[in-house]
């Protein structure tokens, strides 16, 4: 418990300390993702896509335990035909019946697969809402008014920031990769300044550059670049994290459509009530 | 009831009388909705609906989350999914409830500083400010633990920070941090207990609530003026206030609708800007996240907390003349419980004859500041403490506390309060002229 404590008040007192300075040197570019804005939708052609990219690329080293297969299925998401879920399903790894025991083919009802152990990734499930690219203006976060908390920003920049090491540390971490995107990774001592600040932005990934050039081939035809799969897999780990984004925008326009007018109302009758108490000025 | 005179409620029917005499539920409500309001009440007078509101919808949408929430460290988060993504309207129940909290404590600061302004904790209203105050701190409480509750990394390690302040109390801290937690970390048992708690205390503060509303209904309003109600004569009384039906209820209302439409715009298109990334990833304790970061709300009070440094010459002075008792931590624990009682006594520690502060030139700048100063001191709360936030955090602090301790108690005696007008009457018709006849 002791050490629990110490490393919470530690992290109170440093982690924040280094985790801004990080954070503060890398970059991620705001990208105008379809889904953006009071009135943005997804693109389902996108998330389709951007399933492949995360079938195909990601699911070897990540899981998604939170999303039902059966959801791709359902309106606004990538809206697969419910067949093409099932027979999906199924081609996944084998899942243990909670009832028996036994390991048994999965099913749509069931989740996505999870990864665990030596070199899986972390779950992906909620990725898209468990980062955020923008913090400023001066850490008060208020740019997120404007640009969006920046999830799927991240996860795009994640992907197409992997540099060369930089001159500071040129044969870099064993078994890391440097990128420029990713802010919690190691750095090495050659790369920090007398204070231990790092200089250079972003650190050392567990996880080697995913993509590249025509790695998969889109069942639609588009060309595979590297740009082209880091955004769709973006936009379909932004649907995986809130699928219900468009239920929730309809919602919110229709609310504030509503409660506006009633306000009006309300605005009138109370005008209305207090003329006669008000006298004119003279 | 003491207090304004006005009309009651008179049974007349048999069937009236019948009730009256046995149980005075209807003249009860006659006297609550119908109680003579000060007339000239401002726009800053409305926050009290929209509190009651805000319990109101927490109170509800959190039972129905209830229905489908598992308090269990094992379940937790994945419950709380399932409630975002299969739960009939789950997601807006949540988003609802979360960003709720944000409406409650927003809507209380403003109901505080306004109650700090003109002046609404002076005699006859002490009660109605102590017992304001106890509601804040439930609410902060109540608060603390429902963001727990979704067992994510920031629910795991706040609750862990935070719990850790009472370890820092000399001698029984650490007993009482265990008592807390039900066990020596966080854990299930501590989900639990905080779930439990968090269920009971909305009930307290609706107790509470109706206390604060049955003291201020016994005293009056407050009014921007600080001028009381003239209660010779019930003609008198009427000169200065308007029933609380229908004048202030539809004008309250108004107010209310405006502030929900804004809140369902907050919901419906930006549902996660006021909460923490972080907390979208399962509690791990074997992962500490880089920050750990309150809720906005619990910032100032936060940064007080982690101003007082063991290089600060007042942590220094205190522990050596306690011995060593009181070291930085405590320092910081005293420090931040300190904060909100220096407010709670507040009407013991002003000491001007005029209340509002419309009619005060001095102490009008230095309650600009205090609100300056709260700003300041949110914003800090959520930096790293290294320079220059650990200096802006010890000034924003350092005023605080002047503020009541220093700077009320002497404006009182050094500031020349400019005139107040002889009745509420007289200050509604300036500004609104004389109602024709």
């Amino acid at each position: 418990m002791k050490k629990l404590l110490i490393s919470a008040v530690s992290a109170l007192a440093l982690g924040t300390g280094s985790a801004m300075a990080a954070g503060g040197g890398a970059h991620i570019p705001d990208f105008a993702f379809s889904f953006e804005g009071p009135f943005g939708t997804y693109d389902q052609q996108q998330l389709r896509r951007g399933l492949q990219v995360f079938n195909e690329v990601c699911s070897a080293c990540h899981g998604m335990k939170f999303v039902p297969i059966r959801t791709l299925a359902d309106p606004d998401g990538p809206e697969m035909d419910p067949a093409w879920v099932r027979g999906f399903a199924a081609g996944l790894d084998e899942i243990t019946d909670k009832e028996t025991g036994e390991p048994r083919a999965r099913k749509e009802t069931d989740m996505f697969p999870i990864r665990t152990g030596e070199g899986m990734g972390p779950d992906l499930s909620l990725m898209a809402k468990a980062r955020a690219a923008f913090h400023g203006p001066y850490g008060t976060g208020v740019a997120q008014l404007f640009q969006g908390i920046g999830g799927p920003e991240y996860i795009h920049a994640l992907m197409t920031h992997f540099e060369e090491n930089p001159e500071c540390a040129p044969d870099g971490i064993d078994g890391y990769y440097y990128n420029t995107a990713f802010a919690n990774g190691g750095i090495p001592d050659s790369c920090k300044d007398e204070h231990g600040a790092s200089t250079v932005p972003g650190s050392w990934i567990a996880m080697p550059p995913p993509l590249s050039e025509d790695l998969i081939e889109y069942e639609d035809g588009t060309p595979a670049t590297v740009e082209q799969m880091a955004e769709d897999v973006s936009a379909f780990l932004m649907w995986a994290a809130e699928p219900k984004m468009m239920a929730r925008k309809t919602m919110g326009f229709t609310a504030v459509m509503l409660l506006g007018l009633l306000t009006v109302l309300l605005y009138l009758t109370n005008k209305k009530l207090w003329a006669p108490i008000k006298g004119k000025h003279a | 009831m003491a207090g304004i005179p006005h009309d009651h409620y008179e049974p007349k029917t048999g069937a009236e009388k019948w009730l009256n005499n046995r149980l005075p539920i209807v003249g009860l409500i006659y006297d609550t909705i119908m109680i003579p309001t000060p007339k000239n009440l401002n726009w800053w007078w409305i926050w009290g609906i929209v509190l009651a509101f805000c319990l109101v919808l927490q109170i509800v949408t959190g039972i129905v989350l209830v229905m489908h929430y598992t308090p269990h460290v094992d379940l937790a988060f994945a419950s709380v999914e399932h409630i975002m993504r299969d739960v009939n309207g789950g997601w807006a129940i949540r988003y609802i409830h979360a960003n709720g909290a944000s409406l409650f404590f927003f809507a209380v600061y403003i109901h505080i500083f306004r109650g700090l302004f003109y002046g609404s904790y002076k005699a006859p209203r002490e009660i109605t400010w102590i017992v304001g105050m106890v509601i804040y701190l439930l609410m902060m409480g109540t608060a603390f633990m429902g963001y727990v509750l979704p067992w994510g990394q920031m629910s795991f390690w706040g609750a862990t920070v935070i719990t850790g302040l009472f370890g820092a109390i000399p001698g029984i801290g650490p007993s009482i941090q265990a008592w807390l937690l039900g066990g020596p970390a966080v854990d299930n048992a501590t989900l639990n207990r905080f779930f439990s708690l968090h269920y009971l205390l909305p009930f307290v503060i609706a107790a509470m609530v109706a206390i604060h509303i049955w003291a201020f209904h016994t005293t009056g309003n407050n009014n921007p003026t600080g001028v009381e109600v003239r209660r010779g004569s019930k003609a008198e009384a009427q000169k200065d206030t308007l029933p609380f039906w229908p004048y202030f209820v539809i004008k309250d209302l108004f107010a209310l609708a405006l502030i929900v439409t804004i809140f369902f715009a907050v919901v419906g298109f930006m549902p996660n800007y006021l909460g923490h990334p972080d907390n979208y990833i399962e509690a791990n304790p074997l992962s500490t996240p880089a920050h750990i970061v309150p809720e906005w709300y619990f910032l100032p009070f936060y940064a007080i907390l982690r101003a007082f440094t063991a290089d600060v010459w007042a942590v220094i002075l205190v522990e050596k003349l306690t011995f060593g008792i009181v070291d930085a931590k405590f320092f910081g624990v005293i420090a931040m419980f300190g904060a909100i009682i220096a407010m709670a006594l507040a009407p013991w520690l002003d000491t001007s004859r005029v209340r509002s502060g419309q009619y005060r030139p001095m102490f009008k700048w230095w309650f600009r500041l205090l609100v300056i100063d709260f700003v300041v001191l949110m914003w800090v709360g959520a930096m790293p403490t290294e320079f220059p936030y650990d200096w802006i955090s010890l000034i924003g602090a350092a005023y605080w506390f002047a503020y009541f301790f220093v700077i009320l108690p002497l404006l009182g005696i050094i500031e020349k309060p400019l005139p107040v007008p002889a009745t509420i009457e007289d200050d509604f018709n300036a500004h609104y002229g004389t109602p024709a006849e």
